[in-house]
């Protein structure tokens, strides 16, 4: 009790002297960032939950890609439930010639069963609840639809034969996903139109719904004996197991930005260690005297743990309303991906922190503080009496029990803790090294500069090892924000330069076999020669050599569930050149025996098949088992239709199949293909470009929200860089004193402090260009398999940067050491 | 087991009589590269209450190892040594600080005050150690004695040497201990000013009738005190009264 008394009683004093508002700040970035994703997690998981019981639209949904039974609906309302139906599938929809992919979803009367629609009269115009769905001949369309339209209510949209009024702009449909959305916007309609709009026909994606509610009994019961009935490609969905789905993979999101957190977690660490060291031995001689008066060792260990305690829950208080924050803007950068309102979070995300904060003081702050209750008090009259030094094994073992707990947290996944831990001890090793060999470099430079930089870069060299330390921790927040902003945009640019001026730039699909010979008639028409249209059927594998895949081994969960689902595959006689066979052999042009199944390399080993392996495949009934005799490796950037499993030819042609082909589209002959798809309204044209710019978009918006949580990174170096310059303040100030006694002015002092930190910041700088440029170049050789050229702005960029935040940061820091009067000083000794 | 020595040796006092320092054989011996070294060697005397004792001699004598074993802020190699009737024999870290804690204070030659406490907040520190209830106002009062209280809120190093070693003076009388050590407490001041001093640390030692260790280089500082132990090569030479 006396102590805490005592330890509260002398808190402000010690709050005065900076250390503990150094540990404190690093604290508030590092809980700050944590809480950030925290609430941000929260608040989504509340939307998920909030909507759990209307995500489906439904008490229950049967979801197939084929036409449900319509008895189903009858049989249903029978048992006294509400029934309806919905479909759902890609398609074009044109204003004018403007066009978009769009996600159209035809609704029946009743839709929602569960949940409301709510639109809007107008673009930003207030949301409503909306009780009906659209009548027939009108539509129902979201905002980024009309956006990339350039429509609004009361324009007309084509989709197929169809002309449909917008009435409403459609703001949020109970079954959209509450999380992240998917990539085309969503066209609402009436299922009666449907069947005149001509988009329908064999082989189309169509995904149809039907929808049940009622009472939960009635629900249950109804859903056991749709289950009995063991409908073939049907997928019963209850809201259970729908709300469950979303939240994992809202999890896993979560923890993916935890991730990037860490690295902030990790320098703020550093830097509480290092304020810590330096609180512990500034209060080395109070420790002592206090004990000379009478103070026993629990009670000093007892009056640091109090202060560490105060810190600890005053930063996680601040760095929890700070996260609480920074939540608002991450949340705005994710604000097209998060449909709707988000819910207000609740207090849980505060705990992640304050749980951040205590681990990070016990791990990194106690093992310097447990030192101070060993002072000897005879220190008091010799002053070189000190503790011995804190153990290795408590010092480390405490820092990665710590660390290893916190990155536990944030992935939940030993084999990743374990990879993080290892890669964060050999990359902080590799630049320690590399900052320690640059800091030792410099130092080599300063016989030929002057006084100021001799002076500056002598202090670089003199602390040698903290220097590296600084070097490290704002090279490395620095070298991901170059990663994620120039190195990112070299990459695309890159890969994009890697394909051709002429590669194929629109996709076809959905072409019926009856559609193949006109519409090759309208391209040829149009110049367009050689277009080749390559079979599709879709179809489900279910047999491994014999045996059912429920009792194949899979070596990855990935292998499993591409079996569970229906997969597109093609037929020919020929290997087409984008494809090169790196294992067995691909069946001559004129073969005619029995089926072969030529695999993708990387599918064949997730499926664990190989060579002389037979696959058992079903088309709607049909089935054909095929033996593996090739594998292929694909070349996806040639933008050809390529599958994963090709079939040879002899004897398909009978199974229900569409075509798809790609072809280069010049600029100034899009009216061709506008022909085209008013002809063949159920042929689908996805253009590439517009698909490679959405992905650029979503890369952007990821990049933007990890860009984000990385500026708590730099924070988090500063706080470090202020950590190390404080524990050499007394040092900076007697130096100080000593050299404006010798005639030194002011200005020379400041100049040479600019000098050290400049060195210091070119150093991080030139770190982060080097670490960029390299995982710059890894990344392009393993993802898009190119060399991406040296780029001199990187360079310029991080040295600059480098070189300017920490050269002001620094200077601001240290400049006390110049400001205060040499008498002053002097005195103090 | 500490705490049962304590509270047994708080025993001792309470039946009263006990001298203020009583010391028996005390020898300290370090080893250095050169093989042992002995600082100290086989020293007695007992000292009462209220008694004032100058402890001179060369430098390297041993008189600052000798004022460290009796304050128990080290171990001797061999011998005893009985503090206000509390034997530190044995005690470890802990216990010794639980001997001092009330019973000793200190004035140092360079004054050791914490520099990020005002004047007035050096002064509490032995009184909130000892758990003292007013500590704030005895603080005062003892600053009022030794003529500071235009300095309380002052920080150490807004004071000149004078005026720290005063607010030193009045931290170590604060908690009225039994016993005051003082090493060279005139030794970072001018004349003038040291005499002012020696006439501060003699009066409140009267006034708080504690006894006075002082170890010191002068000899007229030496001359006031009532006893002169003088120590050569780390044995006691001499011990007379005044």
């Amino acid at each position: 009790m006396r102590g805490i008394r005592f330890a509260l009683n002398g808190l402000a004093r010690e709050l005065r002297a900076g250390e503990l508002v150094v540990l404190m700040v690093a604290l508030v970035i590092a809980v700050g960032s944590i809480t950030a994703i925290s609430f941000l997690t929260d608040r989504i998981g509340r939307a998920v939950e909030r909507q759990a019981t209307e995500v489906l639209a439904a008490d229950l949904r049967l979801r197939s890609g084929r036409p449900l039974p319509a008895d189903l609906m009858a049989q249903a309302r029978s048992s006294g439930l509400q029934a309806s139906e919905a479909m759902n599938f890609p398609s074009v929809a044109f204003v004018g010639e403007t066009r978009a992919l769009v996600n159209l979803k035809a609704v029946a009367s009743g839709y929602p069963l569960r949940g409301q629609l709510r639109t809007a009269a107008r673009l930003f115009a207030d949301t409503e609840i909306s009780q009906s769905i659209p009548e027939p001949g009108e539509a129902f369309a979201d905002a980024p639809l009309l956006a990339r339209l350039g429509a609004d209510v009361g324009d007309i949209i084509e989709v197929g034969q169809l002309q449909l009024t917008v009435t409403r702009v459609l703001v949020y449909r109970p079954d959209q996903s509450p999380g992240f959305s998917g990539l085309a916007p969503t066209l609402l309609l009436n299922t009666a139109d449907i069947e005149r709009s001509g988009l329908i026909v064999e082989g189309s994606r169509v995904s149809y719904t039907q929808l049940f509610a009622g009472a939960p009994s009635d629900v249950d019961d109804f859903a056991d004996a749709l289950r009995e009935q063991e409908l073939e490609g049907v997928r019963i969905e209850d809201s259970a197991n729908a709300g469950s789905q979303l939240s994992s993979a809202i999890d896993r999101a979560g923890r993916f930005l935890s991730l990037a957190s860490l690295v902030s977690l990790i320098l703020a660490a550093v830097a509480v260690a290092m304020a810590s060291r330096r609180y512990a031995e500034r209060r080395l001689d109070t420790a002592a005297l206090m004990k000379t008066f009478g103070a026993e060792q629990r009670f000093i260990l007892q009056v640091g743990v109090v202060h560490l305690l105060v810190v600890g829950i005053v930063a996680s208080a601040i760095g929890t309303l700070l996260g609480f924050a920074a939540e608002r803007g991450l949340s705005a950068i994710l604000a097209g991906w998060l449909r709707g309102e988000l819910p207000m979070p609740g207090w849980q995300p505060a705990l992640p922190g304050f749980v951040t904060a205590i681990v990070l003081l016990g791990g990194f702050a106690l093992p310097s503080l447990l030192r101070l209750g060993d002072t000897p008090p005879l220190r008091v009259l010799r002053h070189d009496m000190s503790p011995p030094p804190p153990g290795i094994w408590l010092t480390y073992g405490a820092a990665f029990a710590a660390l290893g707990l916190l990155v536990w947290w944030a992935v939940r996944d030993t084999t990743l803790l374990v990879v993080i831990i290892g890669g964060t001890l050999l990359t902080g090793l590799v630049l320690f090294a590399a900052g320690r060999v640059l800091v030792s470099l410099l130092s080599r430079l300063r016989g030929n500069v002057g006084v100021s930089w001799r002076y500056g870069l002598a202090n670089v060299a003199r602390r040698g090892g903290d220097s590296a330390i600084q070097v490290v921790a704002f090279g490395l927040g620095l070298m991901v924000l170059l990663l994620l902003t120039l190195v990112r945009n070299d990459l695309l640019a890159g890969w994009r330069a890697t394909i051709g001026d002429d590669a194929p730039n629109q996709f076809l699909i959905n072409i019926q076999p009856d559609e193949r010979e006109s519409i090759a008639t309208l391209f040829a028409d149009a110049g367009w020669q050689d277009v080749e249209f390559v079979p599709l059927v879709r179809g489900r594998i279910t047999a491994i050599n014999g045996m059912l895949p429920d009792a194949w081994t899979f070596p990855s969960g990935e292998g499993r569930r591409r079996i569970g689902r229906e997969i597109n595959l093609s037929w020919s006689a020929t290997l087409d050149p984008s494809n090169e066979v790196i294992a067995g052999e691909f069946w001559a042009p004129d073969y005619a025996g029995a089926p072969q199944v030529s695999v993708d390399r990387e599918v064949a080993e997730e499926m664990g098949v190989t060579l002389g392996d037979t696959l058992g495949f079903n088309f709607a009934g049909e089935t054909v088992t095929a033996t593996i005799t090739s594998l292929r490796e694909i070349d996806w950037d040639s933008f050809k239709p390529n599958f994963f499993m090709v079939l040879s030819a002899p004897g398909m042609d009978a199974l229900p199949q569409t075509y798809i082909t790609s072809l280069y589209v010049p600029e100034d002959q899009g009216q061709v293909l506008l022909n085209m798809v008013r002809q063949h309204p159920s042929v689908s044209v996805i253009d590439i470009e517009a698909a490679i710019e959405q992905v650029r978009g979503i890369i952007d918006k990821a990049s933007l929200a990890v860009q984000y949580v990385f500026v708590f990174t730099l924070a988090a170096g500063l706080v470090v860089l202020f950590a190390a310059i404080q524990s050499t303040l007394d040092e900076r100030r007697y130096e100080s004193a000593m050299l404006r006694t010798f005639g030194a002015t002011r200005r020379t002092i400041l100049a040479g402090i600019l000098a050290e930190f400049s060195a210091l910041g070119l150093l991080a700088g030139a770190c982060a260009a080097t670490g960029a440029t390299v995982i710059g170049a890894i990344a392009a050789r393993q993802l898009f398999d190119l060399e991406i050229a040296f780029n001199p702005v990187l360079w310029v960029v991080g040295l600059f940067a480098g070189m300017i935040m920490v050269g002001v940061s620094g200077t601001l820091a240290a400049r006390s050491a110049a400001d205060t009067p040499p008498v002053q000083t002097l005195r103090r000794l | 087991m500490t705490e049962a020595i304590a509270i047994d040796s708080v025993a001792q006092v309470a039946e009263g009589a006990a001298p203020a320092l009583r010391v028996e054989g005390l020898t300290k011996t370090v080893s250095s590269a050169d093989g042992d070294l002995t600082i100290l060697r086989d020293v007695s005397f007992t000292a009462e209450r209220g008694e004032t004792l100058a402890v001179v001699g060369p430098s390297g004598a041993g008189k600052s190892t000798l004022l460290a074993l009796l304050a128990g802020l080290d171990t001797p190699t061999s011998g005893s040594v009985t503090l206000d009737g509390v034997s530190l024999d044995g005690l470890d870290e802990d216990g010794r600080a639980r001997v001092r804690a009330g019973r000793v204070g200190f004035v140092f030659q360079s004054f050791h005050l914490i520099p990020a406490l005002t004047a007035l907040e050096n002064v509490m520190m032995p009184l909130e150690l000892a758990g003292e209830a007013n500590a704030r106002e005895a603080a005062r009062s003892i600053m009022d004695e030794v003529g500071l209280t235009p300095r309380l809120r002052h920080y150490p190093a807004q004071l000149s040497g004078g005026e720290k070693q005063r607010v030193a003076i009045a931290r170590a009388f604060a908690a009225r201990p039994a016993v005051l050590f003082a090493d060279e407490p005139t030794g970072n001041l001018d004349r003038g000013t040291g005499e002012r001093i020696e006439a501060l640390l003699f009066q409140l030692n009267r006034e708080h009738d504690a006894t006075l260790v002082m170890v010191t280089h002068d000899e007229t500082l030496a001359a006031r005190c009532q006893r002169r132990l003088a120590i050569d090569g780390g044995e006691l030479v001499s011990d007379s009264r005044g």
